[in-house]
């Protein structure tokens, strides 16, 4: 069986969008392109869970992904678990698309008796070892990040630790916002190792706006531009039938 | 997905409540919370009013249901395998309609693997470690690492000493990515490496047991983690013994848990014949001496295999 290709968009953050369009929309329309949109809301130390990372999960919810809010400490697994617990959904969706045209319309993984669930289980977990994937991140870089962008590059590098040791190829691109010019600015174009970012990633943070719906304007720009945008058409259809069971 | 706002039902489960099999129908109650990790809690619980049973519950289906996947498989495979067996697997639908997928399993009791090297004298490492090496190699034939290899997920039950894996969330097949890790014990974290399954990933995890024990409140990555973990082992007196071999193993020049296995018997049996060398006179310390019967069997062992091939 012929493992398809993932797309996802990793937006990590640390505060409320108050420029251009509502990001929950831009979303929405990343979506509808086939994509997912995960955020990851990072909190600063003495921070309670505060009401502007709201739009964390709302952002999520439309873009069909995951959302989790954490403190810095535990930014590593979370950006890992958040991925992958992306993949696993992604995929298990598109697996409980085949079993409701095989089974009938209510019939989903969850409702399998565990038996032929583990089976079905084993199926998602081969395609999340073997299938491609693209993923941009898309890394707030305003003032009140600054302290944790290292942690970020930590956590970002340990990533690609963990997917390169998967069967299946991965590239990845890395953006920053707000760019000097422009909503974003380029940190790495699409490549399958990290390596350089240790070098490439910036220390310096710009300014105080928090531009997120132009942002992710600009990431599903970013996948078009590669050329995806035309194959995610042209291939959808055959997509579907390369993840059938 | 992944919602920490709402707090699942199936992580606070109190004492004394009753859980009812979806599928099988089976009563669990509960005793007492053994422990929490990424995927789920373990339980401590009482089926049907008879056996003991581990209870592992969680809200993740596609992490369970790959849990009890590997379970399956292990039961398969010949001899003692490391992990604990599997018996049931069911849903809980709680009183919200919410399901919770969750299998029971052998509940293994012991004391952790440093807690038992803390009791019993760390000169007990070299012979469990044998041990534990043989167990992984089955493991390791059978086509899978353990991946989560650590202090706490190694139980030592008693009569006999025998070590057991009490979490199998981490058994990946050999050659894809490892499924679950501790950072400490991983060796993508400390760049000695990468995260695909392969017997020298579990080794490394092993050499950093071994470091875990020596430093109990663990300590964290410098600028040059392999030489920082080098001289961490240089340091740790209560792991002179095995330094060579410790330092092999995360330096991944063992192949094999054989390869690592034959190192520290032959460190075994050169330490007795050390001994031996010494002065009487030499006050030996308390917990060395559970190591004269082993060297003793084990000479005889060579000395049987001598005697059957001539």
């Amino acid at each position: 069986m012929k493992a398809g290709k993932l797309k996802q968009i990793l937006l990590i953050t640390d505060g409320c969008s108050n420029q251009g369009e509502d990001p929950s929309l831009v979303a929405t329309l990343i979506r509808e392109q086939g994509i997912t949109v995960n955020v990851i809301g990072v909190l600063d130390r003495d921070d309670e869970e505060s009401d502007s990372l709201t739009e964390v999960e709302e952002i999520a919810t439309a873009g069909g992904g995951v959302s989790q809010i954490v403190y810095p400490q535990v930014l590593t697994q979370t950006v890992q678990a958040v991925t992958k617990q992306a993949m696993t959904q992604t995929l298990q969706g598109v697996v409980n698309q085949e079993l409701q045209q095989i089974l009938g319309r209510d019939q989903t993984i969850e409702e399998l008796p565990p038996e032929q669930r583990g089976e079905v289980m084993e199926v998602v977990e081969d395609l999340t070892e073997t299938c491609d994937m693209q993923l941009l991140v898309l890394v707030d870089t305003s003032a009140s990040m600054q302290k944790k962008l290292e942690t970020v590059k930590e956590a970002l590098l340990d990533l690609s630790i963990s997917m390169n040791a998967r069967v299946g190829n991965n590239k990845y691109a890395i953006y920053a916002f707000p760019g000097r010019k422009k909503a974003t600015e380029k940190i790495l174009d699409w490549s399958s190792q990290l390596d350089k970012l240790s070098t490439v990633f910036p220390k310096l943070t710009s300014g105080g706006v928090t531009p997120t719906g132009p942002a992710l304007r600009e990431a599903l720009h970013q996948f078009s531009q590669s050329g995806l945008l035309r194959s995610l058409k042209r291939h959808a259809e055959s997509e579907q039938s390369g993840f059938g069971l | 997905m992944l919602n920490q706002s709402k707090a699942a039902l199936a992580y606070k489960l109190s004492p004394g409540m009753l859980i009812k099999g979806k599928w099988h129908c089976h009563h669990y109650q509960i005793h007492k919370l053994l422990g929490k990790g990424a995927i789920g809690a373990v339980y401590l619980a009482k089926q049907d009013d008879k056996k003991m049973v581990a209870l592992k519950i969680s809200d993740k289906t596609a992490s369970i249901s790959s849990e009890i996947n590997v379970l399956k498989k292990l039961a398969k495979v010949q001899g003692d395998v490391p992990g604990p067996s599997l018996f049931e697997v069911d849903d809980w639908v709680d009183p919200m309609g919410y399901c919770y997928p969750f299998y029971t399993m052998e509940y293994v009791r012991g004391d952790t693997l440093d807690s038992f090297l803390k009791k019993r004298g760390s000169s007990w490492l070299g012979p469990l470690y044998m041990q534990l090496l043989e167990e992984l190699d089955r493991l390791h034939q059978a086509g899978y690492v353990m991946g989560d290899l650590k202090l706490a997920n190694v139980i030592v039950t008693s009569n006999p000493v025998r070590l057991r894996f009490i979490d199998v969330g981490g058994i990946t097949p050999i050659g894809r990515a490892v499924k679950e890790y501790t950072e400490f014990y991983d060796r993508g974290h400390w760049q000695c490496g990468d995260r695909r399954a392969e017997p020298k990933y579990d080794l490394f995890a092993l050499a950093m047991m071994a470091l875990n024990y020596a430093y109990p409140h663990q300590f964290s990555k410098s600028a040059q983690p392999k030489r920082e973990l080098l001289l961490r082992l240089k340091r740790a007196n209560s792991l002179k013994p095995y330094q060579g071999i410790l330092e092999n193993a995360l330096l991944g020049r063992y192949e094999t848990c054989q390869q690592m296995r034959k190192a520290i018997q032959k460190e075994l049996v050169s330490q007795k014949i050390q001994k031996q060398n010494r002065s009487v006179g030499h006050n030996q310390n308390q917990d060395i001496h559970w190591l004269e019967p082993f060297i003793l069997s084990v000479v005889s062992f060579i000395l049987f295999i001598l005697a059957t091939f001539y």
